[in-house]
């Protein structure tokens, strides 16, 4: 039982990392109907970013609460990387809106390349420790399942980032904006909103909550690298399509699930197939479980809303 | 015509036995060498080549002489960048120049396309370093090695956990990759001879870093030893986990991650419950060690790195088998270097039918005041 119990942990921990990741993906595919590839590389970058900032302020100010400078390190992260996301639709995407929807797909890919060589030019092919400032001694609220702060601090933040994001898009202005031009930019443009405007913030907001997960996964695995944005990059994708690519909820969802799937299936997938299958096929196990909700609800647990769109 | 080509014939005999006269003081002969000189391990490299470079020096003082002429032996280095192009063209080159033989190279991966130039050619090689067990299994007749391989440090590795540790049950995890999952392999095989119980065999990639689901699987199992086969960059987050989630059991790996970035990457995680191994004895535990440390510190007025003894014992297996042969002629010394057995600075050097060193010794390191330290 105990194990049932710190592999849901295990999964809720993963799941809500990638739920974060996953919104930056669906809200771009909601308004653009574009899959913005890089966005595994702002997580990097905004890990990395992190990184340089505390190794700076450990230089400068050493005594200072070890809380106090992850809060420096993630206000200096975050900018960076909305930067960066503004840049890259700016640059890459924008001049491709009209283009067939396979251009900006490979210029998406390309980018997520660049990006990445460019953080090894910066920061070098080796792994870095990323400093543990949330502690991670273990604590059991129950007997026997073992929960670190860290990990307690990585489910609040990203539920609090998620639900704040929820209520940026059903409750103000801006996220009136934005859901008109998901729906069809055009009519949005005539009704008087600007949509290259909104379109920019939404790749400035994914970016910004690519930069809080890059530094959640730094500081519960206490590494980065410059290649570490790819895998959650693309497990946050296909949460994001497991939820229903472009359902700020589904994404949440999706995130959740996945993680979950995952760390149940590597603890019982060889006693459910009888020994027939192992551990390695972790993300297999994953990929079945998208592939079955995928042939009963092709738009994804909860993706009717969007069924219009493809 | 015909006269001043027989008188030519007569000179050229005349000159050949002169010349044959002066070079029983020296003939040169040359052996190659090859390991990194540039790039982020070229230290390594140069420790192997002084390590060479050392014996032949020996050898040259001592005098040695085969089929009646004094042989004065020459070191020809080059340089493959731990690179395993730059490792085939070097190789070419030295083929080229007719080397005797080759001490190289250091990496496995590089030695290993090598080592078919080599064997093409007919020139025996022997690595100090190169640990992956594909180099011998090609069976290629020249191929040899002075450094313990991956079969053998899995086999210590499971011993010693069974023996030392005393541990009934064990858990293994491997990242899938040839080196990992061979040695993995190795491991499973020994600790179960020794009497060990395997009750977990989990498996990750060389990509991962999140380990708590299959952790989480172990530590229900409640293994006395977990073994990961893989590199530094994934144990040292292993570790970190294996903590988080209350494990006790303790942590083996091998030399993959048996580095100064496992310290870094495990930080504070890391225990006296932490083991990793290496292939070969540290300086202080090899017969000749104490006195080669000595000679090589006054003659490079530098300190041995790491397998500088191995490329010692590798060059001087050849010279003692052109001995035994009385040829320095590839083709004729190869038998007897199949069949060589002297004491060397590592201890006794003796080659397997496969071309491994019959008695490769593997040390076992545990963490302890912030570093690895050997276990006695």
């Amino acid at each position: 039982m105990e194990t049932l119990l710190q592999q849901i942990v295990n999964g809720l921990v993963v799941g809500s990392v990638y739920a974060l990741v996953a919104l930056g993906y669906t809200m771009v595919y909601g308004i653009l109907g574009l899959i913005n590839f890089a966005h595994g590389e702002v997580v990097m970058i905004g890990a990395l970013t992190a990184l340089q900032t505390l190794l700076i302020l450990m230089g400068v100010a050493p005594d200072m609460a070890p809380l106090l400078k992850l809060a420096i390190a993630v206000l200096v992260a975050m900018p960076v990387c909305m930067i960066l996301g503004f840049l890259m639709e700016r640059l890459a995407y924008r001049r491709l809106r009209g283009a067939p929807r396979l251009a900006p797909l490979i210029t998406a890919i390309g980018m997520s390349f660049l990006l990445q060589t460019l953080a090894m030019i910066i920061w070098g092919r080796n792994y870095h420790t990323f400093p543990q400032l949330i502690s991670t001694a273990p604590m059991q609220p129950i007997p026997g399942v073992f929960v670190t702060p860290v990990q307690v601090a990585i489910v609040i933040v990203s539920a609090l980032v998620m639900a704040g994001l929820i209520l940026l898009v059903t409750k103000t202005r801006l996220g009136r904006a934005m859901r008109a031009t998901a729906e069809n930019h055009r009519v949005a443009a005539l009704m008087g909103v600007d949509t290259n405007a909104i379109i920019a913030l939404t790749f400035v907001i994914g970016a910004g909550l690519a930069a809080v997960a890059g530094v959640m996964f730094a500081s519960n695995y206490g590494i980065a690298h410059y290649a570490m944005g790819f895998m959650p990059g693309l497990k946050a994708f296909t949460a994001a399509v497991l939820g229903g690519i472009g359902n700020l909820g589904g994404a949440m969802l999706g995130g959740i699930v996945l993680g979950l799937v995952e760390a149940v299936g590597a603890g019982y997938i060889e006693t459910m197939t009888f020994g027939f299958l192992n551990s390695s096929y972790q993300d297999i196990f994953a990929f079945v479980i998208l592939g079955i909700v995928l042939i009963f609800r092709p738009t994804g647990l909860l993706g009717e809303r969007v069924s219009d769109r493809a | 015509m015909k006269k001043t080509g027989i008188a030519i014939a007569i000179m050229g005999l005349g000159f050949g036995l002169m010349s044959g006269g002066v070079s029983a003081a020296d003939m040169v002969v040359k052996l190659g060498h090859v390991g990194p000189l540039t790039g982020s391990i070229s230290h390594l490299g140069k420790d192997n080549e002084n390590g060479a470079l050392l014996a032949i020096e020996e050898y040259n003082a001592k005098g040695v002489t085969i089929g009646g002429k004094t042989i004065k032996f020459e070191i020809m280095g080059e340089d493959d960048q731990a690179d395993p192009r730059a490792g085939t063209t070097v190789a070419q080159r030295l083929v080229d120049a007719e080397v005797a033989g080759v001490v190289g190279h250091l990496n496995s991966g590089t030695t290993i396309p090598a080592s078919r130039i080599y064997h093409q050619a007919g020139i025996p090689m022997i690595s100090p370093s190169a640990t992956n067990p594909k180099l011998t299994q090609q069976n290629y007749a020249g191929v040899f090695r002075t450094i313990a391989n991956d079969v053998q440090q899995g086999g210590a590795i499971g011993k010693f956990a069974t023996g030392t540790l005393g541990a009934k049950n064990i858990a293994i995890i491997d990242d899938r990759t040839a080196y990992g999952q061979g040695l993995a392999d190795e491991v499973e095989k020994s600790a179960k001879a020794t009497g060990g119980k395997i009750v977990a065999r989990e498996f990750t990639n060389d990509k991962a870093t999140d380990f708590m689901a299959i952790l989480t699987k172990i530590k229900a199992q409640n293994p006395d030893v977990i073994f990961f086969g893989g590199m530094d960059a994934q144990a040292g987050p292993m570790v970190r986990q294996l903590k988080q989630l209350g494990i006790n059991a303790k942590f083996m790996a091998g030399d993959g991650a048996c580095s100064g970035e496992m310290l870094k990457l495990a930080g504070d995680a890391l225990s006296g419950n932490t083991y990793c191994t290496q292939a070969g004895l540290p300086l202080d535990k090899m017969p000749g060690g104490k006195d080669f440390k000595d000679r090589y510190k006054k003659r490079f007025n530098l300190d041995v790195q790491i397998y500088a003894p191995y490329a010692y014992d590798a060059a001087a297996a050849m010279i003692e088998a052109m001995k035994v042969a009385d040829s320095t002629s590839p083709a004729k010394y190869l038998p007897a270097l199949k069949a060589i057995s002297f004491q060397g600075v590592t201890g006794n050097v003796a080659f397997d039918a496969k071309g491994d060193i019959k008695e490769g010794a593997i040390t076992v390191y545990q963490f302890k005041d912030g570093g690895w330290n050997p276990v006695p």
